[in-house]
């Protein structure tokens, strides 16, 4: 064997095995080993070498046999906000210290039971929260690229950094991750890769530790439009286990990719010009537009005029769900306990030991919008906002538009311990304003690596679609993909 | 709208996370931050608007009030910092 097998696209590491032109034990060696060597990355927070060659064993029978499913013997990395059995499951939050779980999420289930096997558990922002993945306990995770003729690390976007990092430096051949306000697709838009957010109700909450419940949906990361396609088909379906899940068939995504772009109607929502825009991203979104208009596309302007008020509402609903979802971390049934003198000094510095200051802050401005006074001021203000905004997408489609396209994010990677982020909570925030909208409106959306900055960087694209027509967005994912003729493989410098 | 010193302590108190004296004006002033932020939601009109209760239309399904989980109380208390014969163990909450 003389290619690395680190480098295949899940589909071709999928064909590969089912041809027998390699085992599932020695790609699953060769990611363990490479993951080894990538500490500096820092994407995995736990690798699982026992229990994957386990699994690897198991699906290399199968293949012998020429049985398993679409998946078998592929490894994958799993987001550490999904609980998986018996291994690590924190959320990359102190406050889980030590728990591991006595049940498997559906969304992992249901890749196991197509064959897949798990490497370990990636990094991320503690709790899904955060946009560069610098608020996880267990430290940044680096992006595998770095700006031309620089060493200063990048942050890899986040929640999803460590998929996303994961992705793009060979370390798994697909990940999942999951998306609240941009938590899938920023950080693809960042590191070079393909991440979907599936339609709010695809794929099941059950098993995912929750950040905010009406946003939250999980989806993949991935090298290759084709590649999320597969994933996204293995990790959606109706579960009674999760009471928002849609009872709808999963189409083969997969078989959509190469549907084309053939009289589609695309929308450009003129509100996503933002003002101190970089030029090279409103230069891109053009040239996106040219690519979707060269393959048979009719382009369309379109207005979705409460665009701006979906961050400003998103900063409403999440923390007051999150403050919600996070009152279970008590010290008592599983994690961090740090005692006290009687049982509400016990909550109080359990919490404060245990979560890192984001989610405190997110905690604490949800607490304040439910709290007697500003419920109706400011929570049921924002949730009459997320309705008009979901009209807005409402309004456009009924049109005949059949997606939108805008750029994925405002920027390409930033540093780590970037001081004007650092410094402002809203800058950061800002990094999911175009992303955002699509978690308020439940929609599906898909970001793909289009372009480079100046200094040789990763730009991303977003296709916003209608709900549950992810087909369309796999499609025209790939006619950009088709288009840049670029190469987004990082430099290897770890 | 904006909170003060006294207000942030309260926030503390009803999230259960204990805030310390000497960071209090630094919470209040990242508090403020975000709450300016927030505040342009005030100047969309939502006249006649209903609140969103589901992005999805759907009716939240219901099933039969039956008892379809559970009989192993070890596995519920097995990630406990602390736990007897399958309690969770508390600080005393009763006098």
């Amino acid at each position: 064997m003389t290619t690395d097998l680190t480098r295949l696209s899940l589909a071709e590491t999928a064909k590969g095995l089912k041809a027998k032109d390699f085992t599932s034990k020695e790609v699953t060696a060769s990611y363990l080993y490479a993951i080894e060597k990538a500490s500096a990355l820092n994407a995995y927070v736990a690798v699982t070498a026992d229990q994957a060659l386990d699994m690897a064993g198991a699906s290399d029978e199968k293949l012998q046999k020429g049985e398993g499913g679409a998946l078998e013997g592929v490894p994958l990395g799993i987001k550490d906000l999904f609980c998986t059995k018996g291994v690590h499951s924190q959320a990359a939050s102190h406050i889980l210290d030590g728990f591991k779980p006595e049940y498997e999420s559906t969304v992992t289930q249901n890749l196991w039971d197509d064959g897949a096997v798990m490497l370990g558990k990636l990094n991320m922002d503690e709790f899904a929260m955060g946009s560069s993945n610098e608020t996880s306990y267990y430290g940044p995770v680096i992006n595998p690229w770095r700006a031309e003729g620089s060493n200063a690390d990048l942050v890899p976007g986040g929640s999803s950094g460590g998929s996303a990092a994961a992705v793009a430096g060979w370390l798994c051949a697909g990940a999942t991750a999951t998306d609240t306000g941009g938590s899938i697709r920023q950080p693809a838009a960042f590191t070079g890769t393909v991440g979907i957010k599936p339609t709010y109700g695809r794929a099941s909450r059950w098993g995912t530790v929750a950040f905010a419940s009406s946003l939250d949906q999980a989806g993949p990361i991935a090298r290759t439009v084709e590649d999320a396609a597969i994933m996204t088909t293995s990790i959606c379906g109706f579960d009674p286990k999760d009471s928002t899940s849609v009872d709808m068939a999963v189409p083969d995504f997969a078989a959509a990719v190469e549907r084309g772009v053939k009289g589609l109607t695309i929308g450009v929502p003129k509100e996503y010009h933002m003002d101190g825009m970089p030029s090279e991203i409103e230069a891109l979104w053009q040239q996106g537009l040219e690519w979707l208009k060269a393959e048979g596309a009719t382009i369309k302007e379109i207005s979705l005029p409460h665009t701006k008020y979906a961050l400003p509402a998103y900063y409403i609903v999440a923390p007051a769900e999150a403050s919600s979802n996070l009152a279970r971390y008590d010290g008592v049934k599983y994690g961090l306990r740090v005692p006290g003198k009687d049982i509400t000094e016990m909550y109080e510095q359990t919490r404060a030991a245990g979560f890192g200051r984001e989610v405190q802050r997110r905690v604490m401005i949800g607490t304040y919008v439910l709290s007697a006074g500003y419920y109706d001021a400011y929570y049921v203000q924002a949730q009459k906002v997320r309705t008009l905004i979901k009209k807005d997408f409402e309004d456009v489609f009924n049109t005949g538009v059949d997606a939108i396209l805008t750029p994925a994010t405002p920027s390409a990677a930033f540093g780590v311990a970037d001081q004007e982020m650092s410094k402002d909570p809203i800058k950061m925030y800002l990094n999911d304003v175009f992303t955002v909208t699509v978690n308020m409106a439940g929609l599906p959306g898909i970001s793909v690596p289009a372009g480079k900055d100046g200094q040789g960087l990763p730009l991303g694209l977003q296709l916003i679609g209608k709900p549950f027509d992810e087909e369309t967005l796999f499609a025209a994912g790939r006619v950009i993909e088709k288009s840049h003729g670029l190469d987004f493989t990082p430099n290897k410098w770890w | 709208m904006s909170v003060d010193a006294d207000t942030v302590k309260r926030i503390g108190r009803l999230a259960r996370i204990k805030i310390e004296d000497g960071d209090v004006d630094k919470l209040k002033d990242e508090l403020n931050t975000i709450l300016d932020f927030v505040e342009q939601l005030s100047e969309v009109n939502v006249e006649g608007v209903e609140a969103m209760t589901s992005v999805a239309p759907m009716a939240l399904r219901r099933r039969e009030d039956a008892v379809t989980d559970g009989g192993y109380p070890d596995k519920i208390v097995a990630n406990s910092p602390i736990s007897e014969d399958n309690f969770f163990m508390v600080p005393k909450v009763v006098e």
